[in-house]
């Protein structure tokens, strides 16, 4: 029994397969809560991330910068473990769910800010000066003349990294949280049928990743980029 | 003589080592004209750039009416500008580039709207009357709704000028407004800088290869040559009738066949 489910080993493998999907279903509930809230601390915190790498003060370039090396030298899991069982040292108490979402989102954020930095770093200059010239502040330059130009840019290869985050859900079983492979983990343990859970958690993640890949292509043709020359 | 719009006072610029402009004295009044020509290389667009604050000064000083642009006084001390004195600055300075700058994702409305209303704090509906105003009298009434890559090269440079028109600015700077556009698109660009001429209170300061042009509107034409002006006169004066035999030279290389 999981989640007051029952499985039913009784009568065959379709309905075996019928009795667990319910499950499984609500584990890959978590995997997408999970992925969703990953990409956006990791497109926020990359943001960030980003723009302190580009700061013109040393104090702020090079510690953003060693930050940045560390997250992408070191694997998701050691990140993850580090956030779960360190920081309860210092009296920050995150659900496991939290921590792992965070963990996804603090590694690939490292990725995301290089992208971030690719799709400023393709506005043109004159766009800064010409900004420049009407007075336009600082601020305002960035949120509206460079960020509409670099979104447009970014959206594919964002896209990509949302998807390799859902991949990356499982990762987080370690932690105890319930995702789709650790839901069809347990059922395994319980009912010695590894077989057939772990198929259904594979093609589950098929539809999960094709569907989440439509997604970004419908967002890139959606957003407005009218004059922006992509290429 | 009241104080001229623009004055360098034996301006120095380098990039590392390698020195743009060497001990620059130079003049515009107000009101005044003035087209800069010159080789490639002789610091032509630094100048501009100086002005509209792209490029720092590496030493000397600039005045923008009567007061220093890259200094601001601190205590009877002359400082290095804060933004906030730059951006104060700038103000009184619109500038048209080469290569257009025009904002892509905003169509052309928004170009000429956006700074008036951020920066002057202009309405809409202010920011609106203005900008159709300017799209009046550059031509482009039609186009308010198109993004500019819909629009030519000389369309798209008019926009420019009107971008950096609805900031009222007292000084407008050209850094070679036609040498981006196919021959047949300069004359439709240079019509509206010609209108604008003919404003008395606008001081304009020009940097082109169109010599024709550059004789017919300038009050004076100012020959640079490696970072220094080598000479400057009338059109008359430097095209006519040239003193210096780098002047004579220059002139007759890009006259040549015209
Ligand atoms: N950011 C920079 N860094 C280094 N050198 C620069 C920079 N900007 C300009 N220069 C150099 O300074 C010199 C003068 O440049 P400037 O653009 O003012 O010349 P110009 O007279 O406008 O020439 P052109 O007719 O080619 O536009 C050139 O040799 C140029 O290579
Ligand atoms: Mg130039």
């Amino acid at each position: 029994m999981l989640f007051g489910l029952h499985w039913d080993t009784a009568h065959g493998d379709l309905a075996f397969a019928a009795s667990i999907l319910p499950m499984l279903l609500i584990g890959m509930w978590v995997t997408i809560e999970a992925s969703i809230l990953g990409f956006f601390v990791a497109l926020i915190i990359g943001l960030i991330l980003s723009v302190l790498k580009a700061a013109p003060s040393r104090l702020i370039r090079w510690p953003a910068l060693a930050v940045a090396e560390f997250i992408r030298d070191t694997p998701l899991l050691v990140q993850l473990f580090f956030l779960y069982y360190v920081l309860p040292d210092y009296g920050i108490v995150l659900p496991a769910f939290l921590t792992g979402a965070l963990a996804l989102g603090i590694q690939y954020s490292a990725y995301t800010a290089e992208v971030y930095r690719a799709g400023l770093e393709a506005v043109p200059h004159g766009q800064h000066e010409a900004a420049r010239a009407l007075d336009l502040p600082a601020r305002r330059t960035f949120t509206h003349v460079v960020l509409p130009q670099a979104v447009p840019r970014v959206v594919p290869a964002m896209g990509n990294y949302l998807v390799s985050i859902m991949k990356d859900v499982p990762v987080l079983s370690v932690v105890t949280v319930l995702e789709m492979l650790n839901v069809a983990k347990i059922i395994g343990d319980q009912t010695f049928n590894y077989m057939i859970p772990l198929t259904m958690v594979g093609g589950l993640y098929m539809i999960l990743t094709i569907f989440a890949s439509a997604l970004v292509r419908f967002a890139d043709r959606k957003l407005p980029k009218r004059g922006i020359a992509l290429r | 003589m009241s104080e001229p719009m623009i004055r360098f006072d034996k301006v120095e610029k380098s990039f590392g080592t390698f020195n743009v402009l060497k001990d620059l004295d130079f003049e515009v009044a107000r009101g005044e004209k003035v087209t800069i020509i010159g080789p490639s290389g002789s610091g032509k667009s630094t100048v501009l750039r100086i002005l509209m604050t792209l490029e720092d000064i590496t030493g000397g000083a600039v005045y923008v009416g009567g007061d220093p642009l890259w200094h601001e006084e601190k205590g009877g001390k002359l400082v290095p500008a804060s933004e906030g004195h730059l951006r104060q600055m700038r103000t009184q300075l619109g500038m048209v580039f080469q290569s257009f700058n025009l904002f892509p994702h905003m169509t052309v409305l928004r170009n000429l709207t956006e700074a008036p209303r951020v920066v002057l704090g202009l309405s809409k509906a202010e920011a609106k009357d203005r900008a159709e105003e300017l799209l009046e009298l550059v031509g482009l009434t039609e186009h308010a709704h198109k993004f500019p890559n819909q629009l030519s090269g000389g369309q798209q440079q008019r926009v420019g000028i009107a971008r950096a028109l609805a900031m009222r600015p007292k000084v407008m700077l050209f850094d070679e407004p036609t040498s981006a556009l196919d021959p047949e698109l300069v004359g439709e660009v240079l019509n509206v800088i010609r209108g604008l001429s003919e404003e008395h209170d606008l001081t304009m300061l020009m940097v082109t290869h169109e010599m024709r042009f550059a004789r017919e509107i300038s009050d004076r034409v100012c020959f640079f040559d490696g970072g220094k002006i080598c000479e400057s006169g009338t059109p008359e004066e430097i095209f006519g009738n040239p003193k210096e035999e780098r002047t004579k030279q220059f002139l007759h290389a890009v006259l040549e066949g015209d």
